[in-house]
């Protein structure tokens, strides 16, 4: 198992109601000098969350306390910028699995669902729905639900449908990544590989 | 027949297999990698006990960390050492092919490809970053994946890739004077918007792009991910083929004569269908910058930065806030401020036509007294040719500081970094928040506007500083 198997979460959210978030303020590129996966989840945001002296910037969101758990809702085109896969190490290792968004970006969607982070596309509309109702009720509890593909509001039972590649969804659901799919087909890609 | 697209007939001959309602296996026909994206990779590799399929289609490099003075001394930072010895441990246990610091063609990625004639026409192409996208202006399908990619690429040689939807920007015309392709580009991200291409791959047409050079589309292609789309490409043409011959490893005598016939045939078929159409005419196009801290947010180095008026909610607090992050005011000229930096170099701009440009433009005069002018060319070969074409001598008699290759101050990774506050006027594609160093404020523009911000000191419209 490449990560933690994901079928329904059930969490309360964190609100982040800023659009562009770009993967530099994810995890800026100084932090991106490992040769080793693990710690990232203390660079999460890292410019946003301290100041240049390392104190915690108290109008961020991360540095409130009344706002946790595993889901963070953002505003749109989330993750645009560098490929750096790094910047979804960083919201898997603080404790996010899904990030709930209007609009995300290719390459940051596609390491997503390599590294077990559920990208979930809302409209706009519920979007702001979220990050309204959490903002103003830290409690709020929204449940993930992979296989019927629906996100919920649990408190009013306001809900949405969100796609997923057939394929990526039964790998989440594992735990899988696609590396172990390739391996079992090694004959047939050496076959192919021949005349190029 | 069916009438396809460049990056149909590229694409469909590299699928392997194709996953009933999921993604394509799609065959990676060259994997250029570098010391950030790949340490964890082959750490993952070792752990399954499995080792990399085609070292001979794996191409290395170390270019994001590395610093840009002394490259024959050990590197100073710790982390950074480690990733470059890293990258060294794994391709002499791997055999795949080093550029390394100090070696004749160690440079940035995305510079030595092309030259050293590895990225081809019809070639499928990746790197673990985003501006792979760079490889597209030989009428490759290249493009930036992550860490886990990079794993999968080196153990299988193949990635697991939906196919995008497909967009083409056609520009025609003629651009003016002082028009350089990374205006083109500034201009058309600035139409599209940095999200407008997201889910697409594009496709480049049109006599203006025609009409560059291979650097001028390199620069074009690059700035692809800029705007959100998974890539961009160009159809080879003679230009291309100009490029290619004669270089190391392009295919020599009749294996030339073959592969021009096949790259020949790598085009759109007129009446072919895209997704989305953008047409523009170059003679719109005038010098730009950027003065926020996305690409799109760009504008004619003559305009003014727009106000606020029609924007709503969160769209328009975002825009406050980026703004009030770059210390401008909505609606106020770009023009006369002043700056502190200017950076020529990075994957965009930092090839050798990049820095005869700016060498023809400042020679005679002096960069003002208030920049601090750096040029970091993209490799030791386009290092080469600048002292040997006169070039860097006009530029330090100028008061630029000519640095040894790699990505420097484009990430500031290494020490190449602007400090908090100051203005750098940059070749590079990202002006995000703290992109050149925390709270460093980033302005995107051409090698012609970057020459003539460092000699005037502020922003200023090439045009009118120098007389040619």
């Amino acid at each position: 198992m490449a990560y933690d198997k994901f079928t329904v979460l059930t969490s309360t959210a964190v609100p982040l109601p800023t659009d562009n978030v770009d993967t530099d303020q994810i995890i800026p590129a100084r932090f991106l000098k490992a040769t080793e996966r693990e710690g990232f989840g203390d660079n999460l945001f890292r410019d946003w969350r301290y100041d240049v002296e390392g104190n915690p910037k108290k109008d961020f969101v991360l540095n409130d306390p009344t706002y946790s758990g595993k889901i963070l809702v953002s505003g749109r085109n989330f993750g645009s910028g560098s490929s750096r896969e790094h910047a979804v190490w960083a919201l898997y290792d603080y404790g996010f699995r899904c990030v709930v968004s209007s609009f995300f970006a290719d390459i940051f969607k596609n390491n997503c669902l390599n590294i077990g982070v559920l990208p979930v596309t809302v409209s706009p509309e519920f979007a702001d729905k979220l990050l309204d109702t959490i903002t103003a009720d830290p409690g709020t509890e929204i449940k993930v639900d992979i296989p019927n593909q629906k996100i919920t509001l649990l408190a009013t039972g306001e809900s949405e449908s969100f796609d997923i590649n057939e394929y990526k969804k039964q790998n989440m659901q594992n735990g899988f990544d696609d590396i172990d799919y390739l391996l079992n087909m090694s004959d047939e890609i050496d076959a192919f590989a021949v005349d190029k | 027949m069916e009438k396809t697209t460049l990056f149909d007939k590229i694409w469909d001959a590299h699928v392997v297999k194709s996953v009933p309602a999921g993604p394509d296996v799609f065959f990676i026909d060259k994997h250029f990698i570098h010391e950030v994206t790949s340490p964890v990779a082959f750490l993952n590799l070792e752990k399954r006990g499995i080792g990399v399929k085609n070292p001979s289609r794996t191409v290395a490099t170390p270019d994001h960390n590395v610093p840009t003075v002394d490259q024959d001394k050990t590197i100073k930072d710790k982390l950074s050492r480690m990733q470059v010895e890293r990258l060294r441990e794994n391709c002499a246990k791997y055999g795949i092919e080093l550029h390394d610091l100090g070696s004749a063609h160690h440079g940035i990625v995305h510079v030595i490809g092309p030259e050293l004639g590895i990225t081809q026409p019809g070639m499928t192409i990746v790197c673990g970053d985003s501006h792979t996208s760079t490889h597209g202006a030989f009428g490759a399908i290249a493009f930036g994946i992550g860490t886990s990619e990079v794993e999968m690429v080196l153990a299988t040689q193949c990635i697991m890739q939906s196919k995008p939807k497909k967009m083409r920007i056609s520009i025609d015309g003629v651009a003016g004077p002082g028009v350089t392709s990374k205006d083109l580009i500034l201009y058309v991200i600035a139409q599209i918007s940095a999200a407008g291409a997201t889910g697409y791959f594009v496709e480049y047409a049109g006599s203006a792009i025609q009409s560059l050079s291979m650097e001028a589309r390199m620069t074009v292609c690059n700035m692809s991910i800029e705007m959100g789309a998974r890539g961009g490409l160009i159809a080879p043409d003679e230009t291309t083929f100009d490029y290619l011959k004669g270089k190391q490893y392009a295919p020599k005598e009749e294996e030339w004569d073959k592969a021009v016939a096949y790259w020949k045939t790598l085009k759109t078929d007129d009446g072919a269908v895209f997704d989305k159409e953008y047409h523009y005419d170059a003679a719109d196009i005038e010098p730009m910058i950027t003065y926020g801290t996305n690409p799109g947010m760009g504008i004619k180095v003559k305009g003014n930065i727009p106000t606020a008026d029609g924007m709503e909610g969160s769209n328009k607090t975002s825009y406050l806030k980026s703004l009030d992050y770059m210390g401008f005011k909505p609606g106020e000229a770009i023009k006369g401020k002043k700056v502190d930096y200017v950076f020529v170099g990075s994957c965009t701009n930092g090839r050798i036509e990049d820095i005869r440009s700016v060498a023809s433009f400042v020679k005679g005069h002096k960069k003002a007294d208030n920049i601090t002018a750096w040029i970091v060319p993209g490799s030791r070969e386009v290092e080469k040719m600048a002292h040997e074409e006169g070039l860097v001598k006009i530029l330090e008699e100028a008061g630029f500081e000519l640095r040894q290759p790699g990505c420097s101050a484009c990430l500031a990774m290494n020490d190449d970094k602007i400090p908090s506050g100051k203005y750098a006027v940059s070749t590079s594609n990202r002006n995000f928040e703290g992109r050149q160093g925390p709270g460093a404020r980033t302005m995107l523009a051409s090698p012609l506007t970057v020459a003539a911000v460092a000699v005037r000191g502020e922003i200023c419209d090439p045009r009118e500083v120098f007389e040619n």
